[in-house]
């Protein structure tokens, strides 16, 4: 950049500086486009599978309404039509048990960092170590559950939901974390000067203040998990009935049948796919959209 | 209470010892917070010592050996170490011009009512289920980039290495380069709200600087920004690889299950984690085995990149906001 202005420095003569000008904002202008390009880039793929989703998903769940997000999952993989009635119940059990287990201590684990270890060589260590447990790819977390918990208590959506809290609970700890930093120390103090005791202070003063933002938090955590699919592969099995039993029998989940029937040959299972994907994508984004707006709402206030 | 500090950092001491509910209040907090320490030392442990029925029969050729074929008792992960990368690495060739790009627009250029708009598609992409773009992958994607990838082959089939990687594509369109195309776009939005954050840590009086010194818009980006936020995007991109290199289910259904070791990215290869999915199922102890012993290799390599990518954002940050 030094150069550049250098050399349009009051040396250079009248039209050199024109030219140079000029090129200057060539340059500029066509860097704007790429960078605009980008986003015009990204948009594209959200808009191809948005729409081959819905003009794929659509005729099969419209054709068999309601049928097909009641009726049992086909026994043979070839037989056309619906349902995944059992994949729907399944994959509700399965998220919001594992979402009961990993947000509480999600959220006891973020207050201990924040209002308790605060800086200490301790808080610090579990930080970094939630930081690597985010990175951690779902399929191993599967695995993981599968050797610890399935080979001795056999295939249960409580499998599958131990699975999906072991990846919730360090989205949970970190973002219910920096929703308490941000509660002003004004309260905490104040609290404090009035004689309540440290529990007291955190359960009545300071977690309300952050509700709105750990609310959101888990919201999105929760969106996250009820999409995974690889540790629930080892771990809930492929029920073709519902099973609201959570702690024993083989069930099933929507994010699993999409990956069993779209390696399937048959029309029929594949349908059902796109039928399941639809399904999936509509429960994520209506998750996804109310975390949005209790941020709003808490931003605003 | 009757001691007063001697030093000036204690508090003194105006109320009395915690109550009994305040402790258990405490212990519960923190056996919740040493939780992912617990977790955390378990995976490691279970998964290593599972990983050792192969790992004694194998020995070292389960590295070394690129030869998967299960039916022989023959496991060398090699090949699908390789699919891992390569794929990986598609994956942020393809996605880091694009995530800076998108960082720098929204933070540097953007005016403001276009700022909310992008985040929110951001936000949108980052929540389809991998899943769902696996299968939007293989029945969608695929079949169309076969006359694409003909092409690109054709173009490059005389020039020396170049026509080596853009080989004769495989008949379905499942391929590495394929699976990285799909990462690339999974990846994205995690580059970028990463990047945003790095980028908006510039000095304003920097970027000010520069404008009043008559710098166009570019020349402030390329000559301030870039250069304050490199060693956070570094961390950023390091993030969005630790990503993509355990990215299971979509790679599983568009890479075409093949474990090879080939530079020809238009081939259908096979990873890792996809390799975990699709042979699990059918798998004899050994076979098992072998399979847990690629997850704790997975494990592995993503604990080592994102214990990285951590240090140089956090090493960046600190430096960034001069503290």
């Amino acid at each position: 950049m030094a150069a550049n202005l250098s050399a349009a420095g009051p040396l250079v003569a009248r039209e050199d500086l024109a030219f140079h000008r000029t090129w200057r904002t060539t340059v500029d202008n066509i860097m704007t486009g790429l960078m605009f390009g980008s986003v015009i880039l990204v948009v594209l793929p959200l808009l191809l599978v948005a729409g081959t989703v819905i003009a794929r998903g659509g005729p099969i769940a419209l054709t068999d309404f309601p049928t097909f997000f009641t009726a049992d999952i086909p026994l043979r993989a070839r037989q056309v039509g619906p349902g995944i009635g059992p994949a729907i119940v399944g994959t509700l059990v399965v998220t919001f048990t594992a979402a009961a287990m990993a947000i509480p201590l999600g959220i006891l684990g973020a207050v201990w960092l924040q209002e308790y270890g605060k800086d200490s060589r301790v808080a610090r260590v579990i930080r970094f170590v939630g930081y690597v447990m985010t990175g951690v790819p779902s399929i191993v977390m599967g695995l993981f559950v599968y050797l610890l918990f399935t080979l001795t208590f056999g295939l249960s959506a409580f499998g599958g939901a131990l699975a999906l809290a072991c990846l919730m609970l360090p989205i949970v700890l970190r973002s219910t974390e920096e929703m308490l930093r941000l509660v002003p120390s004004s309260l905490r103090d104040a609290s404090l000067a009035l004689g309540t005791s440290k529990s007291r202070m955190i359960l009545s003063v300071v977690l309300p203040a952050a509700l709105p933002g750990v609310v959101s938090g888990s919201l999105l955590a929760i969106a996250r998990a009820s999409g995974e699919t690889a540790p629930l592969l080892f771990t809930i099995g492929a029920a073709t009935g519902v099973n609201a039993n959570v702690v024993s029998g083989a069930n099933s989940a929507l994010s699993a049948q999409i990956f069993a029937n779209a390696i399937s040959p048959f029309a029929g299972a594949q349908e059902r796919a796109w039928g399941a994907a639809l399904t999936l994508v509509t429960l994520t984004f209506v998750l996804t959209v109310l975390a949005r707006a209790v941020t709003a709402r808490f931003v605003s206030r | 209470m009757a001691d007063a500090p001697t030093n000036g950092k204690a508090k003194p001491a105006l109320r009395g010892p915690p109550s009994v509910t305040d402790r258990i209040f405490g212990g519960l907090a923190l056996s919740s917070a040493s939780l992912v320490l617990v977790i955390l030392g378990l995976v490691l442990v279970v998964v290593t010592s599972r990983s050792w029925g192969v790992l004694s029969t194998q020995g070292l050729s389960f590295f070394t050996s690129s030869r998967w074929a299960p039916a022989e008792q023959a496991f060398g992960a090699l090949a699908l170490v390789w699919g891992t990368i390569v794929t990986a690495s598609i994956a942020v060739l393809l996605s880091v011009p694009v995530s800076v790009g998108i960082a720098l627009y929204v933070t540097q250029i953007a005016p403001p009512w276009m700022k909310k708009p992008i985040v929110q598609v951001m936000d949108l992409l980052a929540g389809v289920p991998s899943v769902v773009f696996g299968l939007w992958g293989l029945q969608f994607l695929s079949p169309k980039l076969v006359p694409i990838y003909d092409l690109i082959h054709r173009a490059f089939s005389m020039v020396p290495v170049l026509g080596q990687v853009f080989g004769v594509p495989s008949q379905t369109g499942r391929s590495f380069f394929t699976a990285g195309a799909i990462l690339a776009v999974m990846i994205t939005p995690i580059i970028t709200s990463l990047a945003r954050e790095v980028v908006e840590t510039t000095p304003p009086m920097e970027r000010e600087g520069a404008l009043a010194l008559g710098a166009t818009r570019w020349e402030m980006i390329s000559g301030v920004v870039l250069p304050h936020s490199l060693g956070g995007l570094v961390g950023a991109i390091m993030l969005g690889l630790g990503r993509a290199l355990g990215e299971t289910i979509a790679v599983a259904l568009v890479i075409g299950s093949a474990a090879q070791l080939t530079l020809n990215v238009f081939d259908a290869g096979d990873a890792m984690p996809a390799v975990i999915v699709n042979q699990w199922g059918e798998a004899d102890d050994l076979h098992k085995s072998a399979l847990i012993a690629l997850a704790f290799t997975l494990f592995a390599i993503t604990v080592l990149v994102n214990m990285t990518a951590d240090s140089v954002v956090i090493r960046f940050m600190r430096h960034a906001r001069g503290r």
